[in-house]
């Protein structure tokens, strides 16, 4: 890999769903190791950005690439094979957890590794017990989700990505169903994770958060990305009068 | 109250209810419900063709009297060449008509789970099949055990209808008893009594089963 191949590039992504068209065309790249924050507004298309990226949806139009790999063109015919090829690339971290609640901790992390990559049991429970250790879980392996709370359930749901060992960590508004005082739990780990140099993409309404660990911000809004660039440009002096008013409602909203 | 006739009848009816009864409503049970999966699956695939075919069975099984089916398959199907043994026949009606019930249910509790969760599986790289096996499907079970059990506890009371194609279970011995004896009254209770001890045990049994399955949601 070269150094200025990116470790993911989009161009021209398009998404309708019906007559909404959610994505005009998003252009993004993303290299080795960079933190990448996606803010905008409601509806603005930023989850629907890294649905596409997973897999989760399907493009109407657009080419994924990951390096290594080859460009995968929506639009024509997709076989499932290049649509998989992408979604093994990254891991999703969602917005309520969506951790599987027949399954106690330590069997949500290690479920991937050991069905879907044939890991041996006993390594990936192992690795299981280190990175739930790194989150300050390590005690609750054999609980059920419903013991935790929010922040505990997305810490487990941070280990069950990172488990995989993906590229790419997406995280799709990692904090907004947390309980105002367990948000700091939950960013702390992402921010270690950013001083580890994983890959990430961050879909937040947290703008201090995003100024913080974030090499890059790309604001969006109706479906395009309206500028993008490093944290304290696009945040505290941005070029584009939609931003400034994002920006603005955000820092007071009253 | 003949005692005796009570007590010379008891043994016959228990064994035709222990080799009869429970065997048939057992492998119905089973059977039924794997072709309940496969027809919930075609019934949520988004395939009209084959989401149209569910529909059609279920409608038909749902639709039709139990008695007629099993009449249309043990005294029907041997005019047009196909003759079916007794317990086969009866197996195989009471195993489509289970099939068209409990597929309605596990349609609704494989959709009752969250969409989330279909999600999740995909992000961690399993494919529709194993997620459907491995998540969505535990989920499920848990919320079809108590209309899955009025199924087979109706099942185990409509095994008596094999009585009709000669299947020789609880209640032909019922019957035949009664015939000999002419006292129908009493050994008609008495065959009753027996299905409610056999479906009492059945409730239990729920109940456990729902306590096991429960294990992982908060009271």
């Amino acid at each position: 890999m070269s150094p200025t191949e990116p470790l993911l590039s989009a161009t021209g992504l398009q998404k309708s769903f019906g007559d909404t068209r959610v994505l005009k065309s998003i252009d993004l790249r993303i290299n080795s190791g960079q933190v990448v924050a996606l803010v905008g507004p409601s509806g603005s298309g930023k989850t629907t950005v890294l649905r596409c990226l997973n897999g989760l949806e399907t493009p109407d139009g657009g080419t994924v690439a990951f390096s290594g790999g080859p460009a995968v063109e929506f639009g024509g015919k997709v076989t499932k094979k290049e649509s998989l090829s992408l979604r093994d690339r990254s891991a999703m971290v969602f917005q309520n957890y969506n951790l599987f609640p027949h399954m106690t901790v330590l069997e949500n992390i290690i479920e991937g590794p050991v069905r879907v990559r044939k890991r041996q049991r006993k390594d990936a429970v192992a690795d299981a017990e280190r990175l739930l250790g790194r989150v300050g879980l390590a005690e609750k392996r054999d609980d059920y989700p419903f013991n935790l709370s929010g922040g505990q359930q997305q810490r487990v749901g941070i280990v069950r990505a990172l488990a995989l060992q993906p590229d790419l960590l997406l995280f799709d508004e990692p904090t907004s169903a947390l309980d105002p005082e367990l948000v700091g739990e939950v960013l702390t780990v992402i921010k270690e994770l950013a001083e580890e140099k994983w890959t990430m993409v961050i879909v937040t309404h947290e703008l201090a958060f995003a100024r913080e660990v974030a090499d890059e911000v790309v604001f969006m809004d109706g479906g395009v990305v309206v500028e993008h660039g490093h944290p304290d440009q696009v945040l505290r002096n941005p070029r584009e009068e939609r931003t400034r008013r994002f920006v603005q409602r955000l820092l007071n909203p009253f | 109250m003949d005692w005796d006739l009570l007590r010379t009848s008891f043994w016959p009816m228990l064994s035709g209810g222990l080799t009869g009864t429970i065997p048939l409503s057992l492998a119905s049970f089973a059977i039924g419900l794997a072709l309940a999966l496969v027809v919930a699956l075609m019934r949520i695939s988004g395939k009209a063709v084959l989401s149209g075919i569910a529909r059609f069975y279920v409608s038909v099984i749902r639709g039709t009297p139990l008695l007629v089916q099993l009449f249309v398959i043990f005294y029907g199907l041997p005019s047009i060449g196909l003759t079916i043994d007794p317990w086969p026949s009866a197996i195989i009606a009471f195993s489509l008509n289970v099939a068209g019930y409990a597929a309605e249910i596990l349609r609704a509790a494989i959709l009752s789970v969250p969409k989330g969760q279909w999600e999740a599986g995909h992000t961690i790289g399993m494919s529709r099949a194993l997620t459907l096996r491995r998540v969505i499907l535990p989920q499920a079970a848990r919320v079809s055990v108590p209309p899955l059990s009025n199924t087979f506890i109706s099942l185990v009371k409509d095994t008596s209808l094999a009585s009709l194609i000669l299947v020789t279970e609880l209640f032909r011995e019922a019957q035949q008893i009664a015939a000999f004896s002419q006292q129908f009254m009493m050994l008609y209770l008495e065959a009753a009594a027996i299905y409610w001890v056999f479906c009492l045990v059945l409730s239990s049994g729920q109940s456990a089963l729902e306590k096991r399955l429960d294990r992982y949601v908060a009271h």
